[in-house]
């Protein structure tokens, strides 16, 4: 019998448009978080609704996860495409689940010690259901394959089906049962991937990136939200428009991405605290609006969740191209805040500390991700999502213009030393508000005068300055004095962080991630000090043209020693990393779960004052 | 109330004769006779020669940018629907760079006056033909003759479902007064198209143009039924020999958008705006979190 590997797998699911790849992937994870199990999961489909391949990757441990990973353990094919597609991800000892009647090539499979396993799946839901429920057999085989307990997936089949009908969930019951018995017969307790819920179930989440911003935006007082559907942004707009409406929470789907806009600075204006999540097709459409909250000085939330460009670009995919366009974006000069969570616990945090940097600079804040952390599940400890932490703070205000009214001199734009200049609403006192896109003097009204507009500027941009002091500092995750330092921004951070978790657990060399969050304005004088101290520093980027690197160039004159960039739509993994920094599997120490430490060590890198 | 209440120090740059005073005018009136507060109305404008009005008055005004008065003025109401929101912009803002826009806000129907400053020509960059212009008018993009038909502002509005479609004129500041309190008084989107000569690049739609062609509706027929969606189609394509003024549709009885969000029925998104909020409840937000488990 040959040695088992316990909990540490991946299991994907392959199949068409159409065929549940997406649900029964979902399902199935949230079984095994249930038991206890750690997860990342990671969903891959086309720009369409019906055909094309898509898959689920589910990757498992009893560790927490921050990315995918090859190889994947147990392919499970509802259609004879997923084989081919996916053949050279599948680890030696793997398997293949596929129903009967699939005409595929064995022989490279079997080459290299993957078993493929034709079972009657069809054929069991057929029998018990119907052929929509090849899905659940598939699954339910796939329990049996790898030992993982049955009853767990049966209690999500009951909550997922029954609320539609107890009739459908007994029937996908019965298929899964079925079809677990069959593969139970045939496969017994050989596989060597085994799923073994742990002694403990420790109750977690599974959250993605978006469901994290909006959860936070809605912590933070957001209660005005607008948008027009775009992957991968649209699922911020549809969790705060599916809220009970006692949390009073206006979603607005608009005509287009002008009017989300708009409308979002519109709401702004008057004191709602206001949210417009789209990707960077609707970004770029909201460009101008950008510019006029920055002029208007109205607060106001963004988010661009970024995709594969130029133009529609790869729709479903993940990308980090948007970074110069956003830090750049709209006419003139004008402060504006640019930040990008590397998790899913920063993304919660992005959500409500966007408000209050909005708030307190009354300027746009844009917040960057992309498909790959919008989208991507991870089991997340429940006080990983704290709503004690957050904190409201709407910056400077004149609560009343009753007793400070326009007769003695309220100036909604009055000059200061911080640029701030505190904010009234209109209608919340005698006092009369006026904003214009035109260059404006202290009460709003329009001027061309060249000392107002001398002055005007330069209290708009001190906010950025101000805010500069408030902006996070890059952190270094791993040992300090590491040979090696990988640089990155927003989501790639996962796959840089096992990445070099890994490299320090093969003893060979050293390596650590420097992650920035805030990009613009950045704290340029500890993003210069942490990377002049580094060995050797490698840049890593979801894009062409290395954007950050361009960006820490030009604010810190320091240029990287080496770039990986990556702009196929699909997300780095630690793997890849590895291998193209020639620390390829296999050439150092080969580690598995059991050596991998966590690098616990987390270093702040902050300029002593 | 005293319309001089709404007069701000600024200094008006308008042509002398320029139509735009007279809504200017009208619009205060209308606003002294409803005796509305000037923090209590929030006018918004876009780009245009017209859309500099909120600079010279005394009200909450927010001049955006070209085009995008209605969402901006949308998102306002929704976020505060005690404001009483008017939005004033010219032909090119409303009906080409913002018709996207104006044809969704017809359907949606907000509590919102629209005013539009229509002097069929662009007159903030100069004379350039405009979505209005009749076809044939010659400008500096257009030697030859515009070679589009001019846009029916009041059709399309029918067309597009909104409730109260009205036209005015510049030369009668108080009939304009009076269609600006009615479409204020209306609930609902209320579309105020104002024929508004434009005295330095408009050489063919001058006063005496209009004047030679504008009756007033319920002058002319004391009979006219503004709730009918049919009368109004009729009288929305009048326009080379006769041209109607007033109130050519009035539907009342729609809810409008706001009166849809059932989140603000009891509150809005403004409760409590700046103190309240400073005290965050996590309690409330806790039990979301079962559902990712």
């Amino acid at each position: 019998m040959t040695e088992k590997t316990v909990n540490d797998l991946s299991i994907m699911i392959g199949g068409d448009a159409g065929q549940g790849v997406e649900s029964s992937g979902a399902g199935f994870c949230l079984a095994l978080a249930r038991t206890g199990l750690q997860l990342f999961a990671l969903q891959d489909y086309r720009s369409q609704i019906c055909g094309g391949h898509n898959f689920y990757e589910i990757r498992i441990s009893d560790r927490p996860l921050y990315s995918h990973r090859e190889p994947i353990h147990v392919l499970i094919a509802l259609t004879p495409e997923s084989v081919a597609l996916h053949l050279d991800s599948i680890a030696p000892g793997g398997a293949v689940i596929l129903p009967e009647k699939f005409e595929i090539d064995e022989a490279p499979l079997k080459e290299r010690g993957i078993s493929v396993d034709s079972l009657p799946l069809m054929k069991i839901a057929e029998e018990h259901g119907n052929r929509l429920m090849l899905n659940t057999a598939a699954l339910a085989a796939t329990a049996a394959l790898t030992g993982f307990p049955l009853e767990y997936m049966e209690q999500v089949i009951r909550e997922n089906f029954g609320k539609k009908s107890a009739e459908l969930a007994d029937t996908n019951v019965a298929v899964a049962r079925a079809a677990h018995e069959l593969a139970m017969e045939r496969f017994g307790e050989d596989f060597p991937f085994r799923i073994e819920p742990p002694k403990k179930a420790t109750k977690r989440m599974l959250m993605n990136g978006n469901e994290a911003i909006a959860l936070g935006a809605l912590a933070g007082g957001c209660r005005f939200v607008s948008a027009y559907p775009m992957t991968p942004g649209t699922s911020i707009i549809e969790f705060l428009s599916a809220l009970p409406h006692e949390y009073g929470v206006v979603a607005k789907h608009a005509e287009d991405e002008i009017a989300a806009v708009c409308m979002a600075l519109g709401a702004s204006f008057t004191g709602a605290r206001a949210m417009t999540p789209t990707s960077g097709g609707g970004f770029s459409l909201m460009v101008e609006a950008v510019g006029l909250a920055g002029m208007t000085e109205v607060p106001l939330v963004l988010v661009d969740a970024q995709r594969g460009g130029p133009s529609t670009g790869l729709p479903t995919r993940t990308e980090q191209s948007d970074l110069l366009f956003t830090i750049h974006a709209s006419q003139g000069e004008f402060p504006r805040i640019v930040t990008a969570p590397t998790t899913i616990e920063e993304c919660f945090e992005a959500g409500w500390r966007a408000f209050n940097l909005a708030d307190k600079y009354q300027c746009p804040v844009i917040i960057m991700t992309d498909t790959f952390l919008a989208s991507s599940l991870r089991t997340l400890e429940m006080d990983a999502i704290d709503f004690g932490r957050v904190v409201i703070d709407r910056g400077a205000t004149v609560k009343s213009t009753d007793v400070d009214g326009e007769s003695n001199g309220y100036l909604r734009f009055r000059f200061s030393d911080d640029g701030i200049s505190p904010r009234a609403l209109p209608g919340r006192g005698t006092a009369t508000i006026t904003a214009a896109s035109d260059e404006h003097d202290e009460t709003g009204h329009i001027t061309e005068d060249s000392d107002n507009r001398v002055r005007m500027m330069n209290k708009r941009m001190q906010k950025l300055e101000t805010a500069r002091a408030e902006m996070k500092s890059p952190i270094l995750y791993g040992p300090k004095d590491a040979d090696l330092t990988l640089v990155c921004w927003g989501s790639t951070f996962g796959a840089c962080r096992e990445a070099v978790d890994e490299i320090n657990a093969e003893g060979g060399s050293s390596a650590n991630v420097l992650r920035i969050i805030d990009l613009w304005p950045m704290r340029e004088e500890e993003v210069r000090e942490a990377l002049e101290s580094c060995k050797r520093r490698v840049l890593v980027e979801q894009n062409y043209t290395a954007q950050l690197g361009k960006l820490i160039r030009m604010t810190t004159g320091i240029e990287m020693d080496d770039t990986l960039t990556k702009f196929d739509g699909r997300p780095f993994s630690p793997p890849e990393i590895k291998q193209r920094l020639g620390l390829e599997a296999g050439s150092g120490n080969e580690v598995g779960p059991k050596d991998l430490q966590r690098a616990d060590q987390e270093y702040v890198v902050r300029r002593l004052r | 109330m005293d319309p001089r209440i709404y007069n701000a120090p600024t200094k008006n740059t308008w042509c002398a004769g320029c139509g735009d005073f007279a809504i200017l005018r009208a619009l205060k009136l209308a606003l002294a006779e409803q005796v509305i507060a000037p923090h209590e109305v929030l006018v918004v404008s876009g780009i245009g020669c017209g859309s500099k009005l909120p600079d010279y008055m005394n009200v909450n005004g927010f001049m955006t940018i070209h085009g995008r008065p209605l969402p901006v003025a949308t998102g306002a109401a929704l976020a505060n629907p005690e404001l009483k929101v008017v939005v004033v912009n010219g032909d090119g803002d409303s009906y080409g760079i913002g018709g996207n826009h104006f044809l969704h806000t017809c359907r949606r129907n907000p509590n919102i006056t629209h005013i539009v400053e229509n002097n069929q020509v662009y007159g903030l960059t100069k004379g350039q033909y405009s979505p209005t212009s009749d076809k044939g008018y010659v400008t500096t993009t257009s030697p030859d003759g515009s070679m589009e038909m001019a846009l029916n502002p009041l059709a399309v509005a029918l067309a597009a479902g909104s409730t109260f479609v009205a036209r005015g004129f510049a030369g009668d500041p108080k009939q304009m007064a009076q269609l600006i309190v009615a479409g204020m008084q209306h609930n609902g989107y209320a579309l105020i198209d104002v024929l508004q000569p434009c005295v330095t690049f408009n050489r063919v739609n001058t006063y005496d143009w209009y004047r030679s062609r504008i009756y007033k509706l319920d002058e002319m027929d004391e009979t006219y039924d503004p709730s009918s969606s049919e009368a109004a189609w009729e009288k929305a394509h009048e326009w080379e020999e006769r041209i109607p003024t007033g109130i050519l549709y009035n539907r009342e009885g729609i809810p409008t958008y706001e009166d849809q969000v059932i989140q603000l029925r009891d509150n809005s998104p403004l409760k409590g705006t700046l103190s309240l909020w400073d005290d965050p409840r996590p309690e409330q937000y806790e039990s979301l979190k079962e559902q990712f488990v």
